[in-house]
């Protein structure tokens, strides 16, 4: 990562389930490190569960501004975005990170921001790739969802990350099994694997790694 | 790279439900279960199948009702409200006897309620939502391995009784994402002498019907019905048992639940509390004669609960209330933490010395 110049508006958009929030949030963490401002904000008006609000208290105590509808984890299953997200693309003060819905259906409402991004033209739209989701198992059908984002939300993806994983039980072995096929999609798309980004739990020895701090579950049992 | 993938619940009931072989999906979107709607629709296409949106919960499984008398595998899922809306056509298709998977990702009620995960479907589920005397047979997935591994049984379970089975499971475990290893299955070829393929001329008309008009043939068939029911009790009860070897408390929980108190057995058990956990893995037929075994042997039971305690009658009934039973719930779409559990414990091993 250290090689990594980021741009003012950094997206990231994929099939739903491939990590994007996970990423965001240790992305904007990440950049923190390099930048004073930086802001992130919530796109997903699909998904009602797991959302960027889940880490607010990670975000808040980085300094970090998060920007989510106030009915995220709520009950209130309404799409609706924040009247700030204009300020992101507007104001242009800080750098941003979009965490964008999943699939073409999530990124819909990235649209209606698509005019300001492409005006200033300092932004990285990031495709998340994990191969170990059923309808994304290989760089073609991958390929395919780029497809339908970019027609989606009117940005076309400028590069990729490897988020390959299979939940707790990956292993390091799981993620390199995955590099190639990572390749094949750059190759395919004309588009850099920027980082590949694993759990930190993992060590995994490669150049370009954006290493995750995942949130702990209630659920996730710790055998003895 | 492994055969394992990453799948949320609701993806891996759908994909399991085509491994079972089921060609026939019918349902309306409702969070939290609409990735399941949303997987059909692109899968089947692409196999063969047929995916519809049908213009109501009450549509769809009526036309569930429809394939299932055809012979063919056939599944709908909903969450709670969509669920209710559904109940009359349960009732329907167990009068008719027909097999069929219907699918309950449970949300917060009564009434429109929230989306957040409950278990307040409990007693809709397993002691008939619909009218007049029928049971489905209802399994609960605790992962999203059994979403998938309990979604193919369900298909055979429901062909080898012509008994309608649900999948009750609920928001947390539909939404959240595990690894998955689906296995490739041949589906139980189960022969439907009874079904609606066309006579050909070569038969008599098969008719299937939940309308009887004479009241002693209706008895009988209902008797009948329930000696079917009795087998189901004898032979595919399933449950789980953690810890229960040495145990002198007991955690009654099952679902999502149950791995928020695995959890809080661990911690309680590090504090000296020798507790055990029983998992219902079918909640109809319920896993009472384990319980019973376990009321010989252990000091008190804890329910655990994401609803205003509604398994914790099934408990009470299954040791005949020969233990003090005592209810661990969070309500509404919340979920209790393994320390609000833990809690619960302790002040049971406290009180019942």
């Amino acid at each position: 990562m250290d090689n990594y110049t980021p741009k003012r508006v950094t997206l990231f958009a994929g099939h739903y389930g491939s990590g994007k929030t996970n990423i965001a949030v240790n992305f904007a963490l990440w950049l923190k490190s390099k930048v004073l401002n930086v802001k992130i904000a919530d796109l997903d008006i699909v998904n009602p569960y797991f959302r960027t609000k889940d880490s607010a208290r990670v975000l808040d105590n980085a300094g970090i501004t998060l920007i989510s509808s106030k009915y995220a984890n709520t009950n209130v299953d309404l799409p609706a975005l924040p009247e700030q997200t204009y300020g992101l693309v507007q104001r242009r003060d800080s750098y941003a990170v979009l965490d964008v819905g999943g699939d073409d259906r999530g990124a819909y409402a990235l649209g209606r921001y698509a005019p300001y991004i492409l005006e200033e033209n300092d932004y990285e739209m990031v495709f998340v790739a994990n191969f170990y989701r059923p309808l994304t198992a290989n760089a073609e059908e991958a390929l395919e969802v780029m497809r339908e984002i970019e027609g989606a939300c009117g940005i076309k993806f400028t590069a990729i990350v490897n988020n390959s994983n299979l939940g707790n039980i990956t292993t390091a072995d799981d993620v390199r099994a995955t590099l190639s096929e990572a390749e094949k999609l750059s190759d395919l798309s004309g588009l850099p694997v920027i980082f590949t980004s694993v759990d930190e739990k993992i060590n995994v020895n490669e150049n370009n790694v954006l290493k995750l701090t995942l949130q702990e579950k209630y659920f996730d049992i710790k055998e003895n | 790279m492994k055969d394992k993938v990453l799948m949320k619940g609701n993806e891996a009931i759908a994909e399991a439900a085509i491994k079972a072989g089921c060609r026939h999906y019918f349902g309306y979107p409702i969070t939290p279960q609409t990735e399941i709607a949303a997987y059909m629709a692109k899968r089947m296409p692409k196999i063969g199948g047929t995916f519809l949106q049908a213009e109501s919960e009450i549509a769809a499984i009526n036309m569930v009702y429809g394939v299932a008398a055809c012979g063919l595998r056939v599944m709908t899922s909903s969450s709670s409200p969509g669920v209710s809306l559904k109940q009359e056509g349960i009732s329907y298709i167990a009068g008719a006897d027909l097999p069929a998977l219907i699918v309950n990702v449970q949300r917060g009620g009564p009434g429109l309620g929230g989306i957040q995960p409950s278990q307040s479907d409990y007693f809709q589920a397993t002691k008939g939502g619909g009218h007049c005397d029928y049971h489905l047979i209802v399994l609960a997935p605790a992962s999203v391995q059994e979403m998938a591994d309990l979604t193919i049984k369900g298909f055979d379970l429901a062909d080898k009784y012509r008994v309608p089975t649900m999948l009750l499971s609920d928001g947390t475990l539909g939404q959240m994402m595990e690894p998955v290893e689906l296995p490739d299955v041949t589906p139980v070829k189960v022969e439907k002498p009874w079904a609606v393929t066309g006579t050909k001329n070569e038969r008599e008309h098969n008719i299937v019907n939940s309308l009887y008009l004479k009241p002693e043939i209706l008895e009988k068939t209902n008797i009948e019905r329930y000696e079917r029911y009795a087998l189901i009790e004898k032979e595919e009860v399933m449950y789980e048992e953690f810890m229960m070897d040495d145990a002198e408390y007991c955690v009654v929980a099952y679902g999502i639940a149950s791995r928020v108190s695995k959890n809080a057995v661990l911690k309680a058990r590090a504090e000296g509390v020798k507790v055990g956990l029983i998992r219902p893995i079918t909640l109809w037929p319920f896993p009472a004669d384990a319980l019973k075994k376990a009321s010989d042997k252990v000091k008190a039971f804890v329910t655990v609960e994401l609803s205003m305690g509604q398994m914790i009658e099934d408990v009470r009934l299954a040791i005949e209330c020969k233990k003090p039973v005592v209810l661990c719930n969070r309500t509404g779409g919340m979920i209790p933490t393994p320390e609000e559990v833990l809690e619960s414990i302790i002040n049971l091993a406290k009180e019942v010395k």
